[in-house]
């Protein structure tokens, strides 16, 4: 078939590109633009080359080695809350009944921390954690468990793991009880006549038909658990020392706090690609894994 | 290897009302399904052929009889410990597996030793045209492959009592369903087995089975080959559902050996008491002609259809209209014509249901 060539088609575009151009590039592009400059005050930049990323991604430098640790500590912290949050999810989603009035009893249950806003979140853990007055510093410290998130790091780091589970594992327990439903009865039935156990049932019908949403579970949680702020930054403000500083708390502290412009701009950058890069090297493993099967 | 006895097998749903009377989804019947043969369960959706099936296979606990295996009373026995295999509508395939383990689970789950399972899995894919995409993943097949792994995992299994089909065929493609269907005739005839077909299909029931069973309405109508339900309805409703077009209905009254529509008069092959409430002549379309220069009785032809292969006449008597065939090559024109009927394929229902004549 001959299609008719007009290069005036691409007005058509036009309005997406301008939007796009003013929600993400032209911000970016300031970025961009801190982050080959320097300057010595009175708004007068200079051109810095990529001075501002080799030190940034060098650990021996004092930025180097902030960036560093913040990274390894953001990808622990979103390992972890992965590895808590998705077979948590899993599972309550695989305990909420099917049928009936407590379905919707359930999911609403499930859902109310997901409709709090972050900081509100924050705020109440902040208060609850709290090893004089809050319900779970005190009962904790009560049963003699040494706790305090102030002065010390595990307590800390424990803390805003349970928050963040408490807070994200409904949304994994939405998205698999949206692929368990999808699951027609008929295969349930099936796997009674073929004489399959509970957990044969779960590795062979429920988690394969789960697959799809759960990588997007996976993606969603990783990229909010890796770009974390509001929380931290309302109940440990990334203390005590540094130990719950992610890299959005640091990134902050060097902007705003010493507004060190081309630290920041390498910075905000670097994490970007960071995210972005493993993002797309998660996605495109699974679903090329799951392809190469099929021949 | 078994023959299941349905012993007063019904299924009600739990009533609010103590006081209410059951509704019934399934009738209470009784019927022996013989080791080695193919049934059909026929019937119109919502007719309870279904929930027959499923209280066969065990999804569905009866509420009222019992249901015998051979001689064991298997009626609150759950479905993994009855060897029954189930096909159901949509091909159930375990996404993850190849098309071989897919066969092995079922005998991996019981614990069959694993040379005999493989050499069975080989048999039943041989049997099935499965042996080509034995180590292909079964998620990339066609939906009549799949459908044949679903069989197959059924098949695989040596001790099953009796194999059951859920309208098997309904996502295949028009084209594999006819070979599809002789593929399970021809495993059925190799295997020896039980098997109970459900469907809506009157093709499908007649061309796989040895005894096909009409329900409607949570009731069974009739049972009988694929002949006797052509040729002797016992149901108004098995005569209208079984063959294309259905039976002529006529309201009648019958006197002795003869039914009267109205004016008009039809020698029938027997005798019959003296009948009351509603009594209908039925006749098949197939076994009425009619032509504008024969004998028999007068009727005006208003439209003729053909069908290629044959025609069909709807024509007026009085103010009732039947179907009637057209002879090969007799020509025929609207209007005035004679309709005939052999008196042996007239027959009498009474209420919906035949009453058989006293030799005359």
């Amino acid at each position: 078939m001959d299609k008719p060539l007009n290069n005036r088609a691409w007005l058509f575009v036009l309005p997406v590109l301008v939007f796009v151009l003013f929600s993400s590039l032209l911000p970016v592009m300031t970025v961009v633009n801190y982050s080959v400059q320097d300057t010595m005050g009175q708004n007068n930049f200079f051109w810095n080359g990529i001075a501002w990323f080799q030190n940034l991604l060098d650990p021996s430098t004092d930025i180097g080695g902030r960036f560093a640790n913040a990274l390894v500590r953001n990808l622990l912290f979103s390992f972890v809350v992965l590895a808590l949050e998705l077979p948590l999810g899993i599972a309550v989603a695989i305990c909420i009944p099917r049928h009936g009035w407590k379905v919707g009893a359930s999911l609403v249950a499930i859902a109310l921390p997901l409709l709090i806003p972050w900081n509100v979140v924050g705020t109440i853990w902040q208060i609850f954690a709290r090893a004089d007055i809050g319900l779970l510093g005190a009962a904790l410290n009560g049963l003699g468990i040494p706790y305090n998130d102030t002065q010390d790091p595990t307590s800390a780091w424990a803390t805003i793991v349970v928050m963040d589970v408490w807070h994200w594992t409904g949304m994994v327990a939405l998205l698999a009880y949206a692929g368990l439903k999808s699951i027609p009865d008929a295969f349930y039935q099936a796997a009674r006549i073929d004489g399959a156990g509970r957990w044969s049932i779960f590795r062979n019908i429920e988690l394969p038909k789960m697959q799809k949403v759960l990588v997007i579970a996976v993606l969603l949680r990783f990229m909010e658990s890796f770009m974390i702020y509001t929380e931290p930054s309302v109940v440990t403000g990334g203390g005590p020392g540094e130990s719950t500083s992610f890299l959005s708390l640091d990134l902050v502290k060097i902007a705003l706090g010493q507004v060190d412009l081309g630290n920041a701009a390498a910075m905000s950058l670097v994490y970007n690609l960071i995210t972005l890069t493993i993002c797309y090297a998660f996605f495109t493993v699974m679903t090329q894994l799951d392809r190469r099967k099929d021949v | 290897m078994a023959t299941i006895t349905l012993d007063g097998v019904g299924h009600a749903y739990p009533t609010r009302d103590p006081g209410e009377a059951k509704r019934y989804a399934l009738k209470p019947i009784n019927h022996v399904w013989r080791n080695g043969r193919a049934y059909a369960l026929l019937g119109p959706s919502g007719c309870g052929k279904t929930t027959l099936l499923n209280i066969i296979s065990g999804l569905v606990i009866p509420s009222d009889g019992r249901l015998l295996f051979d001689d064991r009373d298997v009626t609150s026995v759950s479905t993994e410990k009855r060897n029954i295999a189930q096909v159901f509508q949509f091909p159930v395939i375990y996404d993850t597996m190849t098309v071989r383990e897919n066969l092995l689970f079922p005998l991996r789950n019981r614990g069959v030793d694993k040379r005999t399972a493989e050499a069975r899995v080989v048999e039943i894919a041989g049997l099935l045209d499965l042996v080509p995409v034995l180590d292909r993943r079964a998620r990339g097949l066609t939906a009549d492959a799949k459908q044949k792994i679903s069989l197959g995992r059924g098949l695989v299994r040596s001790d099953v009592s009796a194999v059951l089909f859920d309208e098997p065929l309904t996502v295949i493609d028009p084209a594999l369903k006819w070979e599809l269907r002789s593929k399970l005739k021809a495993v059925h005839e190799a295997l020896d087995m039980l098997m109970i077909y459900v469907t809506h299909d009157q093709v499908e029931a007649m061309t796989f089975a040895d005894e096909v069973v009409v329900m409607k309405d949570g009731e069974v109508l009739q049972i009988g080959t694929p002949t006797e339900l052509f040729e002797r309805p016992d149901h108004a409703f098995v005569g209208f559902f079984i063959g294309s077009p259905g039976m002529n209905f006529l309201p009648a009254t019958v006197e002795g050996a003869s039914g009267h529509v109205g004016e008009t008069a039809f020698a029938l092959g027997s005798g019959y008491p003296s009948l009351t409430d509603k009594v209908q002549l039925g006749f098949r379309p197939d076994y009425a002609t009619v032509s504008n220069d024969g004998a028999g009785i007068p009727v005006t032809v208003l439209r003729i259809e053909d069908l290629g292969r044959r025609r069909l006449a709807r024509v007026a008597l009085g103010p009732h209209e039947v179907t009637a065939t057209v002879p090969h090559g007799a020509p025929i024109a609207l209007g005035e014509a004679r309709l005939e009927v052999a008196a042996h394929h007239l027959h009498v229902y009474v209420d919906d249901r035949r009453v058989e004549g006293e030799a005359a």
